[in-house]
């Protein structure tokens, strides 16, 4: 009944063009990008009952930190297990089922926040949500890298920046949505997430009705492959390898960690910007007065919204830069110039130099979004293209990792710096000077990355029955 | 079979230029929304 969504009929027609594929792969991450913004619903959900302020029965904000904690670990899990399925369904498929589950979810978590039920929250957003989030990440990838076998950074670059787009709509969105929704007897978050379940669903549905996939053997004009003699010099493959056989490689594990790392890096920092802003400049940002609060507060609030606009810039502008500049060369300067900015950062604030402080972040913060971005053209340089969205699945798992660990190390220096006397505004210095070793340590780990040994190559018959 | 895509004209032009469109105005629309906040960084 759905034969439209296999694979077989997906097969792009002549005058398909492939910059059709981009604005697909953008509708599918603009949306689930959406996660990145869910905070947005905390403080109202924390006072459902009490609706201007928290009552007794209302969800603790730390109850209700879960449900993101637990969707990016969902999101880590599903692109992992579901890697392989989307690479044999198709970018169609996949895609309309990444719609279903991640506009679903939100809809189940709209009935949850309705009944007062937090479990049903956890399974909508987090559980089905999650699986949405997973799947639609990873639909696009191997798509993007066919059709874009001369520009794989530029393609890729396109579709993950839409996922750091994500937050700068689904935050407005959800703000005016609950403030149309609202009333004297309800923050507006149940319908709120129901519109914006449905809004997601259909906008989804783009992504599915305009992909197609290239024909076999299909190659854009004028594109050389790369020869035997690239794959020395430009450590860019000219063979494939399976996802089983890509897991059990050096090479597989060393990208894990140079992901995991980098993004523990900079998600930890995200997640505590407006904090970590106002605590290390409290001339600029003072708390005396409730005004002064709320100025500051507002002011910190505008320094995440720029590190968002970077984190987006970082991933298309790195990413392409990266067919140019080589991804191991790419990673290369995240490392060196991410661990000599962290090494700088409290020095900013021990001189009060907030514009070098904005500017050092602003570059972190691209440079973290630039690793999300060019680390699927990393995976189609050494482990060829057939499999590149299931290895890409396998690899997130580092990202669910980071995202538990990054915010982790950031929170509990602190408050342990904070316990032993240090004045608020040097609380961070430890931190960042940890961080600048784990982006050193994950210099090396790219270091050391070489091409495969000729063992790990599919071989042809695998290669023309996964093809 | 080389460049699949070329042949189609100004229908598949208009086409690719519609999907950008659609999915760049709310891109868009969540920028400037971002950068009214940022301005309060700098008020």
């Amino acid at each position: 009944m759905m034969d439209f969504l296999d694979r077989q009929h997906s097969v792009a027609r002549l005058g398909y063009s492939r910059w059709m594929v981009p604005p697909a792969a953008l509708a599918v991450h603009l949306c689930i990008g959406q996660v990145y913004a869910f905070s947005v619903f905390n403080k109202p959900m924390s006072q459902l009952i009490g609706i201007t302020a928290p009552a007794p029965g209302d969800w603790s904000i730390p109850a209700l930190g879960w449900i993101f904690s637990l969707a990016i670990v969902v999101l880590g899990l599903s692109a992992a297990f579901g890697g392989a399925w989307v690479e044999r369904v198709g970018p169609r498929r996949a895609m309309f089922t990444a719609a279903l589950l991640f506009g679903g979810g939100l809809v189940i978590a709209s009935a949850g926040v309705a009944l007062h039920q937090l479990w049903l929250v956890y399974l909508g957003y987090g559980v089905v949500g999650g699986c949405g989030l997973g799947i639609g990440y990873i639909s696009p990838v191997s798509t993007l890298i066919k059709w874009f076998p001369d520009r794989p950074g530029l393609a890729t670059g396109c579709a993950i920046m839409g996922f750091g787009g994500g937050a700068l709509i689904g935050a407005p969105l959800a703000v005016s949505l609950m403030k149309h929704y609202s009333s004297a007897a309800s923050t507006g978050v149940a319908p709120t997430m129901l519109t914006m379940g449905i809004i997601y669903l259909c906008f989804m549905m783009i992504g599915p009705a305009i992909v197609r996939v290239p024909a076999r053997g299909w190659m854009p004009a004028g594109y050389v492959p790369p020869t035997s003699a690239d794959e020395a010099k430009k450590m860019v493959t000219i063979h494939n390898v399976t996802a089983d056989a890509a897991i059990k490689t050096r090479q597989f594990w060393l990208l894990w960690w140079v992901l995991c790392l980098n993004v523990t890096a900079g998600i930890g920092v995200l997640g505590q910007a407006s904090l970590m802003i106002q605590e290390m400049f409290p001339l600029r940002f003072p708390h005396d007065t409730p005004v002064a609060v709320a100025a500051s507060a507002a002011a910190a609030g505008g320094f995440v919204g720029l590190l968002s606009i970077f984190n987006m810039i970082g991933r298309i502008s790195w990413a392409s830069s990266s067919d140019y500049l080589g991804r191991k060369n790419t990673y290369a300067i995240f490392f060196s110039l991410g661990a000599v900015l962290y090494a700088l950062v409290p020095w900013t604030g021990k001189t009060h130099n907030l514009a070098l402080f904005i500017i050092f972040y602003l570059i972190i913060l691209s440079m973290y979004g630039g690793g999300f971005a060019t680390i699927p053209a990393y995976l189609k340089d050494i482990f060829g293209s057939i499999q590149v969205g299931a290895i890409h699945g396998r690899l997130l798992t580092a990202w669910a990792a980071a995202g538990v660990f990054g915010p982790v190390l950031v929170n509990y220096i602190r408050q342990f710096q904070l316990d032993r006397g240090v004045p608020k505004a040097d609380a961070y210095s430890v931190t960042m000077y940890i961080m600048a070793v784990l982006l050193a340590i994950g210099f090396l780990c790219n270091f050391a990355m070489t091409p495969l040994h000729e063992r790990h190559h599919a071989k042809l018959s695998e290669v023309e029955a996964l093809a | 079979m080389q460049q699949q895509q070329s042949s189609g004209g100004s229908n598949t032009g208009l086409r690719v230029a519609l999907a950008w469109a659609v999915v760049l105005i709310p891109l868009l629309w969540g920028v400037y929304n971002t950068i009214l906040n940022v301005a309060k960084l700098f008020s």
